[in-house]
């Protein structure tokens, strides 16, 4: 979807250029009927009801300038396939599930607690964390540690903007995020797949790139909940799993964080995670990647490019062997 | 109670188990087709390897059907659901040569060798293919007892595919599926051992009565 600003210098959108909610509820929901009468089976009938749940709730607009520096001019996935298929275990472990079950996520009212090594320790509302810093479009590429990748137009800050405000002091080396595990709104916490609440973490360096993204939102609107609504982290370099989602803690730590799956399976999940073409995940091959909704199924891969091809970041892992710290 | 359906019956009974074994095939083609999952490779391979497994659960379960319930017509349908189960698995092994390796068998070889649970796939799925070549008449009547022997292989086939699914789901911990199939599985086969157990016990007493 292109995200278009009128040249009023207002970054709303005309009303011309809105449909209205109920009319495309209403042609979705025919053409999903449509589509299940014709179907073979009881797969379609069942992806056009969750596809009319999901649209169910409109997600507020939200104005962003594209940071035409940061982003990509690849061509974006789609929205429908960007928010159907995710990997968000407290929703679900096939990637069909976050989008079914993630409505039981209440994203109001919302805060997130900042503690732990700072000189301002804060517990902060979502909306008022959505205003903190002027908001920033920035198209990514995403790559998933499972060898598929996604270009995503994100909408946050850099992550370096919310830190300064919090003064960290000399001893945090590391930040870790810490995600809701609410077992009441998330029906996925009750499996035992991950010690929940998930957690994340980076070096304070990786954390002050300005790469890494506050997120609170995507294609020019809120966060879906299946996407980490309300507020999740996006490092462009790093598998897709660095990335935590939801979050409700950001606490300022002296030691390594013990995130959730260099935590439960260290020799396949490390804690820098970054994408490396060169060293295989152990049971497959991280050297080429599928781009989700190009070209079907007889395209070839790509080829993935090292740190995601986001190379200002190498000077961070300068002398590191990225072979032991994968 | 036994069931003695007659010729006509059981040529539809056949029909029946046919179609219901290709409707997963229709429906994973009929989607794909219709452009609907996110990532088609992932649907094809997943979608074919669970029906592959799933239906050879099916074949193994003919025996005890058969032992439990006295309906040995369903010995009759046996053939056709386990060429159904190689056909699923034919399908997921393409999926993987083509769909992710672009036909490349280089690559393909170093994925087998490299990969615990990719060789034990693809030694399965080896497996399977002298089952399959050997399930027309003219070879059951030309093998003989032999024959039967062969077949004894699905009782390796069945834990290396296991041992595929449970190594290809312990990369995210998810281990839900692969318990459950993992226990048919075993309760397939445990049966088996049973009764063999059984049976050489009743040999030995007879043995020694004579004796």
């Amino acid at each position: 979807m292109l995200i278009k600003r009128p040249s009023n210098g207002s970054n709303l959108p005309f009303p011309s250029e809105i449909t209205p909610q109920e009319v495309y509820l209403e042609r979705r929901a025919f053409i999903a009927k449509m589509a299940a009468t014709a179907a073979v089976g009881s797969g379609l009938w069942e992806m056009a009801n969750r596809e009319a749940f999901a649209q169910a709730a409109p997600l507020a607009k939200l104005a962003a300038t594209r940071n035409a520096a940061l982003s990509t001019n690849e061509k974006q996935t789609s929205f429908q396939d960007a928010t159907h298929y995710n990997n968000f275990y407290e929703f679900g472990t096939d990637k069909a599930d976050p989008a079914e079950n993630a409505h039981t996520l209440r994203t109001r009212p919302w805060t997130v607690q900042i503690e732990g090594e700072v000189k301002k320790p804060m517990t902060i509302d979502i909306d008022r964390l959505t205003k903190l810093a002027p908001l920033e479009e920035r198209i990514y590429r995403l790559r998933c540690v499972e060898g598929w990748s996604m270009v995503i137009p994100w909408v946050g800050y850099s992550l370096s903007s919310l830190i300064k405000q919090v003064e960290p002091t000399g001893n945090a080396r590391y930040v870790e995020f810490i995600s809701l595990a609410d077992r009441s709104q998330m029906p996925g916490v009750k499996s035992r797949v991950l010690d929940w609440p998930y957690v994340e973490g980076l070096r304070m360096d990786e954390a002050m790139h300005p790469l890494a993204l506050l997120t609170v939102g995507m294609y020019g609107q809120v966060l879906p909940n299946q996407n980490g609504a309300p507020v999740r982290i996006v490092l462009p370099w790093k598998y897709g799993f660095k990335s935590a989602k939801s979050i409700v803690k950001i606490r300022f730590v002296r030691d390594q964080p013990k995130t959730a799956w260099n935590g439960i399976a260290s020799n396949e999940y490390g804690f820098y995670s970054n994408v490396n073409p060169n060293v295989d995940h152990p049971r497959w091959s991280q050297a080429s990647e599928r781009r989700i909704g190009e070209g079907g199924l007889f395209a070839p891969k790509r080829k993935t490019l090292m740190f995601n091809g986001y190379d200002e970041v190498a000077p961070l892992y300068a002398g590191m062997d990225l072979k032991k710290f994968f | 109670m036994a069931i003695n359906p007659s010729p006509k019956q059981l040529t539809a009974v056949k029909a029946v188990v046919f179609v219901l074994a290709l409707l997963p095939f229709l429906r994973i083609a009929y989607l794909v087709a219709m452009g609907v999952p996110v990532d088609p490779v992932e649907f094809i391979t997943h979608g074919s390897g669970d029906w592959a497994l799933y239906i050879l659960c099916a074949t193994l379960a003919v025996t005890p059907l058969r032992r439990f319930t006295g309906w040995n017509w369903v010995i009759r349908l046996r053939r056709m659901v386990g060429l159904f189960a190689f056909f699923y698995a034919f399908i997921h092994f393409l999926a993987f040569l083509w769909f992710d390796h672009g036909f490349d068998v280089a690559a393909m070889w170093r994925d087998v060798l490299k990969r615990p649970f990719i060789t034990v796939g693809f030694i399965a799925f080896v497996l399977l293919v002298p089952l399959a070549a050997t399930s027309t008449q003219a070879m059951i009547r030309k093998l003989g007892r032999r024959w039967a022997q062969l077949h004894k292989l699905i009782y390796l086939i069945a834990p290396l595919a296991i041992l595929h699914y449970w190594w290809m789901k312990a990369g995210k911990h998810n281990f839900e599926q692969p318990i459950v199939w993992g226990s048919v599985v075993a309760v397939l086969l445990a049966l088996r051992v049973y009764w063999s157990w059984s049976r050489a016990r009743t040999t030995a007493a007879a043995g020694s009565v004579r004796s």
